[in-house]
C-alpha cells in the first residue's frame, strides 16, 4: 500500500494548508505590503510613502502606551496564571496525599477541575460584559454593591491608576482554568512511581511539587508561557467592550490590537494600521523565540 | 490519577510544543483586520439610466431594481419599510427595492465598496459607521448636485433644495459639492423632566449664575446636577462645551475648528467654556459617571437622579420604553457663560444628522438618488417624524402636529432661537483622530483636573498634529 500513502496524506492537508495559506499567510504578505503605503482603507492603493508609517509610529505617544500596556500584560499575565494553574492542578492531581498505592487531589477536586474550567466555555465578548457589571463604578456593580453603604464607590475601570489591572484580572480568571487541565493532563503523565518513591524517601508536599512536578512539566509550561504571552498581545476583546472611551480613561488600557482595530476601521488610516500590525507581528515573534530559547533547560524526560 | 483526561501515545509535549509555533503565527491575525485590500478602480459595471423627463428628473431607469441598506439603530427601519419603499414604488411599481438592514454598517458595506459593488442608496450610521470623508476622497458617493437641483416630489414649484432648512445642505457638502442626504434634523440641549422641575418650581436657568445657583438648589434636593457618561458619551459634552463657546464667540469659533485654524482651540472663547463647564464638573457631576454608558446615565435620569443631561433630540426616542409615566422631556438651550456672549442666551446648536447617500460606483446611482428624493417628500418626512419622533431637514414637514412632550419642547426651542441657530461643527466626522482626542480631554476636564488651560492646549496640539498629516484628507468650510 506503499504507493497510496502521499495522495493520502495530501488529501488530509490540502483543505487545512490551503486555508492557513489564503487567510494567515497571505494576509501577513498583504499587512507588509501594504505598510509602506499611506491607504485610507477605501479605493485603490497607489500612495507609496516607504518608511513613513513607522516613524510616524515612532513619534505617535498612544503607540508608546499601548507598548507599555502590552508589556505589562506580558509580564503579569503569564506569570500569574502558570503559577495559579500550577498550584491548583498540584492541589488537584497530587495534593490529597498518598494513599493505598494512589496520589489523589484534594477532596473534592473533580468537582473543582469543572469549575476551574467553566471560564474558558464562556465567549470573551461575553465575559468583557460580564466584568463590566463586576466592575460597575457605582451602587449597581458588584463589587461596589458588597462593599457597605458608606463607603464611596471604587472607580475600578475609570481610575487609570487601576483599570489596567482590572483587565489583567479578567484575563487571568479566563485563561486559569484552560491550564489547570492542561497541567492537570501533563501530571497524569507523570508515573506514580517517581511520587510514591519520594514519598518513601520523606519528602513533604512542598518538595514535591518543586522537585518532581515542576521539573517534569517543564516543556508543558514553556508552552504554556508562549501561549500566555501571545493573548497577552492580543486583549482586544476585553478592552474593546469593558473599558471606558475604549482603550481610556486617556489611553490608559490601550493595547496594540486595539489600535490596530481603530486606526484601520475608524481613523481610515488602514496603512498605519498595517505597519502597526508589522510592528506586533515583529514583537510577538521576538516573544516567543526569547522565551522558548531563555527557558530551555535540559528536559527530563520520565 | 487523571481520569477523564486518557493517557496520550503520541508525545504530548512535542505535539504542544509544535503547535504553539503554529498559533504564534496565527493569533496576530489581527494583521488580517488591516489586510482587505481595496479592488483596483478599473472595470465599473454598466449603470442603469433612463431619459430625464419633468416626471423624471434623476432620469432613472423604471425597470431597474434599488438595492438600499439602513442602519438598524435609535430610529429603527419602520420609516424605510413602511413609508419610504411603499412611497417609492408608487410612483415606479416596477423598480423593485431590495431592503437590507444591519447595526454595523462598515462591516457589512465597506467589503462590498471595495469589491465594486455597493448598495444603491446607503444609511452611514451608528457606532459603526464608514469614514464619509474618505468615502468621498475615493470617489463612492455620487455626487447629488442634481437631486437638490430636482423638483420635490409633493411640494408644487420648489426644488429639493428650496424644502431643506437651513444648513442641511452644506452638513453633507465637501470642498462645496454636496455628497450626503443629512435626514434627520437634532436639536441639542440640555434635557430636563419638566415634571420634576414643575414639582420643585424650578426654572431652566438661561445666565450662568442662575444654572449654578439651580444646580445648588438641586444637590440639596439630593439630585445629581448634571451628568453624562464617560464611558462612551463624552463627545455629548464635547457638544456641550463647544455650544458655550459657539454662544460666546459665534459659530466662526467653531468654523475656525474645523478648519483646523491654528490657535482655534486656545481661543478665549473656548477657554471661558472649558473653564464654566470645569467648574460643573468640579461641582455638580458624580464621579462614578465617568465609568457609566450612555444608557445607564439616562436610566438616572429616568429615576429623577440626575438633573441635566447634555443630549441631542433623539433622547426621548431612544428612552421611550424606560421613560416612567409623568416623566415629560423637555430641552433648555444651553445658558450664556457671559453677559458679552456674542448670541443670545436662546441660541441653540441644531444639526442634520444621518447620512444617507448614494453609491456611485452601484448598479443604480441615480435609483439611489430617486429613493432620497422620495424621502425628501413632505409625506415621508412627517410619516417618518411620528415613527421616530424626530424632526427631518425637511423645513416645517411636522408644523402643527402633537407627537410628544420633548419634540414639542424642541420644536419651541428652534421657533424662539430664531435666527440664532447654528449648525456647529463637523470636524468629529471629518477627523476621527481629533474626535476620539476630544473625547478624552472632555473626560479630564469634567472628572480628573477641570483644568480649561490644558485641555485648550492639548487640543490644539492634537490639532496642528492632524493639519500636518498628510495622510488626512482635509476639509475646510465658510
Amino acid at each position: 500500500m506503499r504507493h497510496g500513502k502521499y495522495p493520502f496524506i495530501i488529501g488530509f492537508l490540502v483543505v487545512p494548508v490551503a486555508l492557513y495559506a489564503v487567510f494567515v499567510v497571505w494576509a501577513y504578505i498583504q499587512a507588509f505590503y501594504l505598510s509602506v503605503y499611506e491607504w485610507s482603507g477605501l479605493g485603490p492603493v497607489e500612495n507609496f510613502v516607504g518608511l513613513e508609517n513607522f516613524r510616524k509610529m515612532w513619534d505617535d505617544t498612544t503607540f508608546w502606551q499601548s507598548i507599555k500596556h502590552n508589556i505589562f500584560l506580558l509580564v503579569f499575565l503569564p506569570l500569574i496564571t502558570v503559577v495559579l494553574a500550577l498550584v491548583f492542578a498540584f492541589l488537584l492531581n497530587v495534593g490529597g496525599g498518598h494513599k493505598g498505592g494512589v496520589t489523589r487531589g484534594v477532596w473534592g477536586s473533580k468537582v473543582y477541575r469543572i469549575i476551574f474550567f467553566f471560564p474558558q466555555l464562556l465567549a470573551l465578548a461575553i465575559v468583557a460584559v460580564i466584568f463590566g457589571r463586576v466592575f460597575g463604578p457605582d451602587k449597581s456593580g458588584m463589587i461596589n454593591g458588597l462593599f457597605p453603604e458608606s463607603w464611596s464607590p471604587w472607580l475600578f475601570l475609570a481610575d487609570e491608576r487601576y483599570a489596567m489591572g482590572c483587565i489583567l484580572v479578567v484575563l487571568v480568571w479566563q485563561a486559569v482554568g484552560f491550564y489547570v487541565v492542561l497541567f492537570s493532563a501533563g501530571m497524569g503523565n507523570i508515573p506514580t512511581e517517581v511520587y510514591e518513591a519520594a514519598a518513601i524517601d520523606g519528602a513533604s508536599r512542598v518538595t514535591l511539587f518543586f522537585k518532581i512536578t515542576i521539573p517534569l512539566l517543564w516543556n508543558t509550561v514553556q508552552v504554556a508561557w508562549v501561549y500566555l504571552g501571545i493573548a497577552a498581545f492580543d486583549a482586544f476583546a476585553l478592552v474593546n467592550i469593558m473599558t471606558v472611551d475604549r482603550g481610556g480613561p486617556d489611553g490608559a488600557t490601550s493595547v496594540l490590537s486595539l489600535m490596530i482595530y481603530r486606526n484601520a476601521f475608524e481613523f481610515s488610516q488602514a496603512g498605519y494600521a498595517s505597519a502597526l500590525g508589522v510592528v506586533l507581528f515583529f514583537l510577538t515573534l521576538t516573544f516567543a523565540w526569547v522565551t522558548l530559547s531563555a527557558t530551555r533547560r535540559e528536559s527530563v524526560e520520565a | 490519577m487523571t481520569d477523564i483526561f486518557p493517557k496520550p501515545e503520541l508525545d504530548r509535549r512535542t505535539l504542544l510544543r509544535r503547535a504553539a509555533a503554529v498559533g504564534l503565527l496565527a493569533t496576530p491575525a489581527v494583521g488580517m483586520l488591516s489586510a482587505c485590500v481595496g479592488s483596483s478602480d478599473e472595470g465599473t459595471q454598466d449603470q442603469a439610466t433612463g431619459t430625464k423627463s419633468a416626471d423624471n428628473p434623476l432620469g432613472i431607469d423604471p425597470k431597474a431594481g434599488v438595492e438600499i441598506v439602513i442602519f438598524n439603530g435609535g430610529l429603527g427601519t419602520d420609516y424605510a419599510t413602511k413609508v419610504d419603499t411603499p412611497l417609492f414604488n408608487k410612483k415606479w411599481p416596477e423598480a423593485k427595492v431590495t431592503y437590507s438592514q444591519t447595526e454595523e454598517i462598515s462591516t457589512v458595506i465597506q467589503p462590498r465598496i471595495n469589491g465594486g459593488n455597493p448598495p444603491d442608496m446607503i444609511n452611514n450610521s451608528g457606532s459603526k459607521l464608514m469614514d464619509f470623508g474618505a468615502i468621498v476622497k475615493a470617489g463612492q458617493a455620487a455626487d447629488l448636485t442634481d437631486l437638490f437641483a430636482a423638483p420635490s416630489l409633493d411640494i408644487q414649484g420648489k426644488t429639493v433644495a428650496d424644502t431643506l432648512v437651513p444648513g442641511a445642505i452644506e452638513q453633507g457638502s465637501y470642498d462645496g459639492k454636496p455628497f450626503a442626504v443629512n435626514y434627520s434634523y437634532t436639536v441639542f440641549g440640555l434635557w430636563y423632566n419638566a415634571t420634576l422641575f414643575k414639582k420643585n418650581s424650578w426654572t431652566p436657568p438661561t445666565t450662568w449664575a442662575e444654572f449654578t445657583a439651580l444646580c445648588d438648589k438641586m444637590k440639596a434636593a439630593g439630585v445629581v446636577p448634571f451628568g453624562y457618561a464617560g464611558a462612551n458619551a463624552s463627545y455629548y459634552m464635547v457638544r456641550a462645551i463647544l455650544t458655550s463657546a459657539g454662544k460666546i464667540g459665534t459659530e466662526q469659533v467653531l468654523k475656525d475648528i474645523d478648519n483646523l485654524k491654528e490657535g482655534a482651540w486656545t481661543n478665549d472663547a473656548i477657554k471661558q467654556a472649558a473653564e464654566a463647564w470645569a467648574g460643573i464638573g468640579k461641582n455638580y457631576i458624580n464621579k462614578t459617571f465617568l465609568g457609566l454608558r450612555h444608557t445607564e446615565v439616562q436610566l438616572q435620569q429616568n429615576q429623577d437622579k440626575v438633573g441635566f443631561y447634555p443630549c441631542g433630540s433623539w433622547l426621548e426616542n431612544e428612552q421611550a420604553k424606560d421613560t416612567p409615566k409623568g416623566f415629560e422631556y423637555a430641552i433648555a438651550a444651553y445658558p450664556s457663560v457671559t453677559a458679552a456672549d456674542k448670541l443670545p442666551a436662546t441660541a441653540i446648536n441644531a444639526a442634520a444628522g444621518e447620512i444617507y447617500f448614494a453609491a456611485a460606483k452601484g448598479k443604480n446611482p441615480q435609483g439611489g438618488k430617486e429613493y432620497l428624493r422620495t424621502m425628501l417628500s413632505k409625506e415621508a418626512a412627517l410619516e417618518f417624524t411620528k415613527l421616530t419622533k424626530s424632526l427631518t431637514v425637511v423645513a416645517g414637514a411636522s408644523d402643527g402636529q402633537t407627537i410628544s412632550p420633548g419634540l414639542t419642547s424642541a420644536n419651541d426651542a428652534v421657533t424662539k432661537a430664531g435666527k440664532d441657530i447654528f449648525m456647529g461643527y463637523l470636524f468629529d466626522t471629518w477627523y476621527k483622530k481629533l474626535d476620539d482626542e476630544s473625547r478624552a480631554a472632555a473626560n479630564d476636564l469634567m472628572f480628573k483636573d477641570y483644568d480649561a488651560a490644558k485641555f485648550c492646549e492639548r487640543m490644539e496640539k492634537a490639532s496642528q498634529a492632524v493639519a500636518k498629516d498628510s495622510a488626512v484628507t482635509k476639509f475646510t468650510r465658510s
